[in-house]
């Protein structure tokens, strides 16, 4: 089954004179595992076609299903379960401020059923590690650079062990290397997770980490496989 | 245990809260002054309606008689005596005694100028008090001519417990007697009167001729141990005419309170302070939260983005909103009992912290701030998160 499956969606913004369609007839799909970048122009609807996979936004028209779930017409309730199954990274890294990255990480874990507090905690020690901040756990995220923060993030949203990753722009606010290294650890890990990617970026130096490339040009996938 | 420890989470609420300190300082400034106004109106209130009844708490007395014609301590009408000494026919009274209640002109013995008086008359050999200091001056009362003064009474009065400490003779008329003050008590000034006087049924008669004898304005009867007053009354009340109301005490307090809470607007007036003090403090707490909120707004998005349910940040809010409350209600009692403390000494007001109005106060601050936050929550429940980022 695939992890991801958008048939036919379309999206609008506004009412009446105002209205503006910001996607059309959008149909693909991701299969587990598999890493797949979404790159535009700004504008042509790439965070918005994002957030509705991600389940942040209410579906409208069309079809979208994450593991196996419809997202049109469905609940508050199913769609917080479905957002539970989904890592996100966002372009700002949208850390909680008043947390450490090790508390950051592990509000992630905390998400995971049936673990005790310590258990969660060595998950979010783990994490922290294998994105190499162990020596910067202790600090909120006022004190971290801009790529430090957004390892937390990725640890984040990798330590509540979710089927899909969404990243938005992860690597808009890095310089060229830093980049690469978090695109690069981001997928490493997804890999062993044998967790399913979609990453839109408009970075073309990252073009070549993907499996799969998605163009899509004013609301419309130009590629559509 | 093991449960605890698996629903043990990062303390998010606390932290939320103590990142900026100096912010959580300012909102627990303007919970605590909310608090602090309530508990100022409420005890104002209270206070007042206590002050009220000073005189009716003086006396040791299980049931009261009055003049159903009586609409309070400023206009208390006579009934018969005899309806006082029927009531000994009832196996459960002990004993009985009368008191004298009006209000008289006193002349300030320093400017010469009248003001009036609430004066009671009672009988000095069997005084039926509950403060035994005072039975024990009672008997300077014996001589004809003599009053015990309230020292408490306002200074228009004149400087009578002044003088009377430095030992001068204090004399001054009341209406065209000369009377002379033979001690001084501690009552306390209330709504209808602003001075006291307490002196024997023979002076009080003398100061008042035009008295019809045997009227009195208030009997005063005393139970034999173990008998139920409520049980005294409701017999007293079918035997006696419909020229007497036979009340206990506690509802002889009553008939003097609710005469100043409902027939007056009084009562309204700091009932609409403490109202007045409640709303407020909700429009400050709800503000405080507000901008709390909204400030954590995107942090509550990525919490929801991430699979967190809507009900655990409901969760996380109202925690802050009530560690908020609790934090804010501790500095405003002490400050309410200081504040009360000053009052007392100003105003000789018998203004108090009790209990029931210090929970009173919490559970009104906890209220609000709890339905300030989820109210301040509103936004959240209704965006879909990818509209707050």
């Amino acid at each position: 089954m695939a992890t991801v499956v958008v048939d036919n969606l379309s999206h609008a913004f506004g009412q009446g004179e105002m209205r503006r369609e910001v996607l059309q007839n959008i149909s693909f799909s991701i299969e587990p595992g598999e890493v797949v970048l979404l790159t535009g122009p700004s504008g042509c609807g790439k965070t918005t076609l994002l957030t509705l996979i991600g389940a942040l936004r209410t579906v409208q028209q069309g079809q979208v299903s994450v593991l196996g779930q419809a997202l049109h017409g469905a609940g508050r309730r199913r769609r917080q379960q479905v957002r539970r199954c989904i890592g996100m990274i966002f372009q700002g890294h949208n850390l909680l401020r008043c947390l450490t990255a090790e508390q950051n990480v592990q509000m992630g874990a905390d998400l995971l059923p049936g673990l005790s507090y310590r258990a969660r905690r060595d998950e979010a020690r783990q994490w922290l590690r294998a994105v190499g901040l162990e020596d910067h756990m202790a600090k909120v995220p006022h004190d971290l650079s801009g790529g430090q923060k957004q390892r937390v993030a990725i640890a984040r949203a990798l330590a509540a062990t979710p089927r899909l990753l969404l990243a938005d722009e992860p690597t808009a606010a890095l310089d060229s290397r830093t980049g690469r290294e978090v695109v690069e650890l981001l997928r490493r890990l997804a890999r062993e997770q044998s967790c399913a990617v979609l990453m839109v970026t408009h970075d073309p130096r990252i073009v070549d980490v993907a499996d799969r490339l998605l163009q899509m040009e004013d609301g419309r996938l130009m590629n559509a496989v | 245990m093991n449960r605890f420890w698996r629903g043990r989470r990062i303390p998010l609420s606390w932290l939320l809260l103590t990142r900026q300190p100096f912010r959580l300082l300012v909102a627990l400034a303007g919970i605590s002054f909310a608090g602090i106004l309530m508990f100022m109106q409420l005890g104002f209130r209270d206070g007042l309606f206590d002050a009220s009844v000073t005189a009716h708490r003086l006396f040791d007395a299980d049931v009261v008689l009055i003049s159903p014609r009586s609409a309070s301590s400023v206009s208390m009408e006579a009934f018969p005596r005899r309806r006082l000494v029927q009531t000994l026919a009832d196996p459960d009274v002990d004993g009985v005694t009368q008191v004298h209640w009006g209000l008289m002109l006193w002349r300030n013995p320093e400017t010469r100028r009248n003001r009036s008086i609430l004066a009671l008359g009672f009988n000095p050999d069997d005084p039926f008090f509950v403060d035994p200091s005072l039975a024990e001056k009672t008997d300077a009362l014996k001589q004809k001519g003599r009053i015990l003064f309230d020292q408490l009474s306002r200074p228009e009065f004149g400087p009578i417990a002044d003088w009377y400490r430095d030992g001068r003779v204090v004399e001054t008329e009341i209406a065209g007697n000369r009377v002379r003050v033979a001690g001084l008590v501690s009552l306390g000034t209330s709504f209808g009167a602003d001075g006291n006087l307490l002196t024997s049924t023979e002076t009080f008669l003398d100061l008042m001729p035009q008295k019809p004898p045997g009227a009195i304005e208030v009997g005063l009867v005393r139970l034999k141990p173990g008998a139920d007053p409520q049980q005294v009354v409701s017999r007293l009340s079918q035997r006696l005419p419909k020229d007497v109301l036979v009340l206990t005490k506690q509802g002889f307090i009553d008939f003097e309170q609710n005469y100043w809470k409902s027939s007056t607007s009084i009562g309204f007036i700091f009932t609409l302070g403490a109202a007045m003090g409640f709303v407020v403090g909700c429009v400050i707490v709800y503000q405080v939260l507000y901008t709390d909120v909204s400030d954590h707004l995107p942090e509550y998005a990525t919490l929801m983005a991430m699979g967190y349910r809507l009900s655990h940040l409901l969760g996380v809010v109202v925690r802050e909103g009530f560690y908020l409350a609790v934090m804010g209600y501790v500095p405003a009692y002490l400050a309410g009992q200081g504040l009360y403390s000053f009052v007392r000494d100003a105003t000789k007001l018998p203004v108090g912290m009790d209990f029931s109005r210090a929970l009173t106060v919490l559970v009104m601050i906890l209220v609000m701030c709890m339905l300030s936050s989820l109210l301040a929550m509103r936004r959240l429940i209704d965006a879909d998160p990818a509209e707050i980022f």
